[in-house]
């Protein structure tokens, strides 16, 4: 199967040619977090002043392994997606353009990717082995009492991903 | 009575951990390139295919093969001969949880507070009196990706096994790709609500590909195979012939007024382990 190789941050008429289904090899720097980091940085939006800057970004929902000897990051496979969907719509309404993750989604971020333009890829779940090959420099950016929870900032090369929503509503998960 | 050592069955479950945190059971791994070889949709097949990779390089290169390396429950069996000495046996298991998890992702935390342990302790441990005089442990990393698409029913006698069956299947259609499919599902019918539970949990200790002992429960398993599979999820929930790799059931009588069920779903990257202390000492299987 072909690959379509993509740099971060993204290009949006790039993301806008890609159709549910593609494979695609991520390249570039991307933010990383889960649940805890999103609690903690929407409470930060709330309070008027948020911990990111998160406009033209990609998101992975991922907690990291700590690195073993000789590694820049740990097994570093995507976490459930939906846990996330609550928080999902405002991000795209504010300038994100695509998140990392596994999972379907619900039916209002599928309508956010659609306003937006913004994407969703799934990495392959349980696959975080093979993941930490991938990346090649991680930043902790804040939160670090969160431990794996914290958000970084990690950068890629070659992340193999595939297009599981795609702007235009189209998805990987059937219905 | 036969002395054994609490330390030796912690010393079985740190070498356990470090091993299977690493390394897929053998028995899921061939299964989960066996779906690969035979699926026919393109995008499934490439998940499988990476799947395949990380769990063989996670293997040789001493990785964890997912970065959820899950909350650890061990079942223990000891003898009613067996002389437990050289200290309590769950601080044994705490400790040597914290030893052995210092290396991997620490999941656990406080449910009310979200305060983390930070050293994934503690276990959960479930422990049975048998005959004899050895302990049989059983211990898997178990991930909540999978644990979290889990469910128990209290049905009605009037609901009956039909529904019972119903309801398994619709457990793994709602969960779609959250669990990381291809799953393995464990089944507990019958008992009370904490024994269903429990029953769920240990019959994922079960080899791929094995057969129930019970004739009746072996077409069970079966019946609610196909079914599963021609749900048509897939791997990753990309669609494709492999939603399941695995049901198992185990079962026990219950109370005239209930048919409990309870499903647990595990992951594609089954962890698990299992190892005999005797008066030799310590055996794996």
């Amino acid at each position: 199967m072909s690959e379509i190789k993509l740099n971060m941050p993204f290009d949006k008429s790039e993301l806008k040619k890609l159709r549910a289904g593609d494979n695609v090899l991520l390249s570039g720097e991307m933010f990383v977090f889960r649940d805890a980091g999103h609690k903690r940085l929407f409470a930060s939006i709330e309070a008027g002043k948020p911990d990111i800057d998160f406009v033209g970004e990609t998101v992975y929902f991922m907690g990291p392994c700590p690195a073993q000897k000789g590694q820049i990051m740990g097994s570093c496979g995507p976490t459930t997606s939906c846990r996330m969907d609550k928080y999902t719509p405002y991000m795209f309404d504010h300038g994100l353009c695509a998140q990392v993750g596994k999972g379907k989604r619900s039916a209002e971020c599928v309508e956010a990717f659609k306003r937006n333009g913004g994407v969703y890829f799934a990495a392959i779940g349980g696959a975080g082995a093979l993941y930490s090959k991938c990346v090649t420099d991680v930043k902790e950016i804040c939160y670090p009492d969160l431990g794996t929870e914290a958000i970084r900032r990690i950068t890629v090369e070659d992340f193999p991903v595939v297009v599981a929503i795609d702007s235009l509503g189209g998805s990987v998960y059937g219905e | 009575m036969t002395n054994i050592d609490v330390n030796l069955i912690s010393e079985g479950i740190k070498k356990a951990i470090d091993k299977i945190s690493c390394e897929v059971e053998p028995s899921c791994a061939e299964a989960i390139s066996q779906a690969r070889d035979a699926e026919k949709n393109a995008t499934t097949r490439f998940a499988l295919d990476v799947m395949c990779k990380n769990i063989e390089y996670a293997k040789s290169a001493h990785l964890p093969v997912c970065q959820d390396t899950g909350m650890v429950v061990v079942f223990l069996r000891i003898g009613q001969d067996v002389n437990l000495t050289g200290g309590f046996l769950d601080d044994a298991i705490n400790g040597t949880v914290r030893e052995a998890f210092a290396p991997l992702r620490k999941s656990v935390l406080d449910p009310v507070s979200r305060v983390n342990t930070k050293d994934n302790t503690p276990a959960v441990i479930h422990t049975q009196i048998v005959k004899g005089d050895t302990v049989q442990a059983e211990i898997m990393l178990k991930g909540f990706g999978s644990e979290n698409m889990s469910a128990l029913y209290m049905l009605n006698p009037a609901q009956g096994l039909e529904t019972a069956k119903d309801l398994i299947v619709d457990t793994v259609r709602k969960a779609a790709s959250n669990p990381c499919p291809p799953v393995i599902i464990g089944v507990g019918l019958g008992g009370t609500f904490e024994k269903c539970a429990e029953m769920s949990k240990h019959a994922l200790f079960r080899q791929i590909g094995s057969e129930n002992p019970d004739p009746v429960l072996n077409s069970l398993e079966q019946e609610l195979l196909d079914r599963i599979n021609s749900l048509g999820i897939g791997a990753q929930g990309f669609g494709g012939a492999t939603t399941a790799l695995g049901v198992f059931i185990e079962s026990y009588p219950t109370h005239i007024s209930s048919l409990p069920v309870a499903v647990n779903v595990l992951c594609h990257c089954s962890r698990a382990a299992k190892f005999t202390v005797d008066k030799g000492g310590l055996r794996y299987e």
